[in-house]
């Protein structure tokens, strides 16, 4: 059988010859059915969709989902109809977290051995929700949280979030002649759960899906809080085609404006670096919400990033995965 | 009485919004799972080996399937209705 040349989208790095650790590591993935069902109103090629399936591909019929407003609830639970074949249950956009650590207590209580997992949206994580997290962290409940990172209000007409990265263009932040989108870089959320000392955060991309899974499996082993935040493209958001919205997904850690890594034990762990770094150019031309860039705005950008993918560095003992 | 009624939303047949379909062809499958890894409407299934099946009544035509494909056993058609 011919094995073709490996584009680098699974995270074993294997991107020398020919693929065969993705092939044979997704294998176990493959044959489960789907416990988020067909049929829900997501937009084509939606990025958050494919990361839920992700989960609940791990988390299996025993977890509790716990979504506040946002994308996923709306698309996935207008009434009378349900996408979950798991329980499930919506909160107000506030608290998410506070709600889930109620359910972990109760839990706890009648014995039961299972962990409420937290899908919220950017607004609902970085904005609206960020007190409840953050006390939810604070007290290291047995909860994951996993902030699913579409870089805008999405559902309600792209407003910006306090997760928008610098100059994009939303509808509350257009690009004209006075203004050049967004003005603040983005909310690092997991540098602030960091803060807090938990014992597992990480950061997941959609493109790489082995990488997420296996984040998710070690999260929902551990004892108290865990956090990942995982990159969706949103293709109407964003301003991409809708095919394309994986790919662009992978070039975002390509060029390091997404670093995959992972805050285990008080260790920062680097999980993939590219073996070429591209420049950011690259993945800001291909969305239209960027469109109005120019040099000088992209070399700006093309800094920030620089400037963390150094601190990362410093910070990490580079280990990249076999 | 309402909530008893509740039902999933396999009764909203998605397949309606596709302008491209997807067409798979076997013999160029080498069974690495992108496809059904990538799918955001959980609608390509692996049956067996080598053998994945897209059901076409929830498919929206993203074209991600085709686009991640590493051999391009997928392939994006025009469809007419």
């Amino acid at each position: 059988m011919e094995y073709v040349k490996c584009r680098g989208k699974c995270v074993a790095n294997c991107s020398a010859v020919r693929c065969f650790t993705f092939r044979r590591e997704s294998k176990k993935y493959l044959v489960k059915d789907d416990l988020f069902l067909s049929g829900h109103r997501a937009c084509q090629g939606c990025g958050a969709t494919i990361a839920i399936r992700h989960v609940l591909k791990v988390a299996g019929r025993n977890c509790i989902i716990v979504q506040p407003t946002g994308c996923m609830e709306v698309v996935s639970t207008q009434y009378p109809e349900t996408s979950w074949l798991v329980p499930y249950i919506h909160v107000a956009f506030e608290n998410a977290a506070a709600v889930a650590s109620g359910i972990s207590r109760a839990l706890k209580v009648k014995g039961i051995k299972a962990k409420p997992i937290v899908i919220a949206g950017d607004g609902g994580t970085v904005d609206i929700g960020l007190q409840s997290l953050s006390g939810m962290l604070e007290r290291d409940e047995n909860v994951l949280y996993i902030c699913y990172d579409n870089e805008a209000y999405m559902n309600t007409g792209i407003q910006r979030s306090g997760s928008t990265p610098l100059f994009a263009a939303t509808t509350t932040t257009p690009s004209g002649k006075l203004s050049k989108g967004e003005d603040r870089p983005k909310k690092d959320i997991a540098k602030i759960a960091i803060a807090h000392d938990i014992k597992y955060v990480a950061t997941a991309n959609v493109a790489f899906p082995l990488d997420f899974m296996k984040k998710v499996e070690k999260a929902l082993k551990i004892s108290g809080a865990a956090f990942i935040h995982i990159l969706t493209p949103c293709p109407p958001g964003w301003r991409i085609p809708e095919s394309k919205s994986i790919e662009i997904a992978r070039l975002a850690v390509d060029t390091c404006m997404w670093i995959l890594y992972e805050y285990e034990n008080g260790k920062y762990k680097i999980n993939y670096l590219p073996t070429v770094k591209k420049p950011v150019k690259e993945y800001l031309l291909l969305q239209g919400r960027f469109k109005h860039l120019d040099e000088k705005d992209i070399e700006t950008i093309q800094k920030l990033v620089d400037k963390r993918y150094e601190e990362l560095l410093k910070l990490a003992e580079i280990t990249i995965q076999e | 009485m309402l909530i008893l009624r509740q039902k999933t939303t396999l009764v909203n047949k998605t397949g309606g919004w596709r302008t491209f379909v997807p067409k798979f062809y076997k013999e160029k499958c080498i069974d690495c799972g992108s496809c059904h890894l990538y799918c955001p409407d959980s609608a390509i299934k692996r049956i067996s080996e080598r053998e994945y099946e897209i059901n076409l009544d929830y498919c929206k035509g993203c074209g991600i399937c085709s686009n991640e494909c590493p051999t391009k056993a997928i392939e994006m058609i025009l469809e007419e209705k």
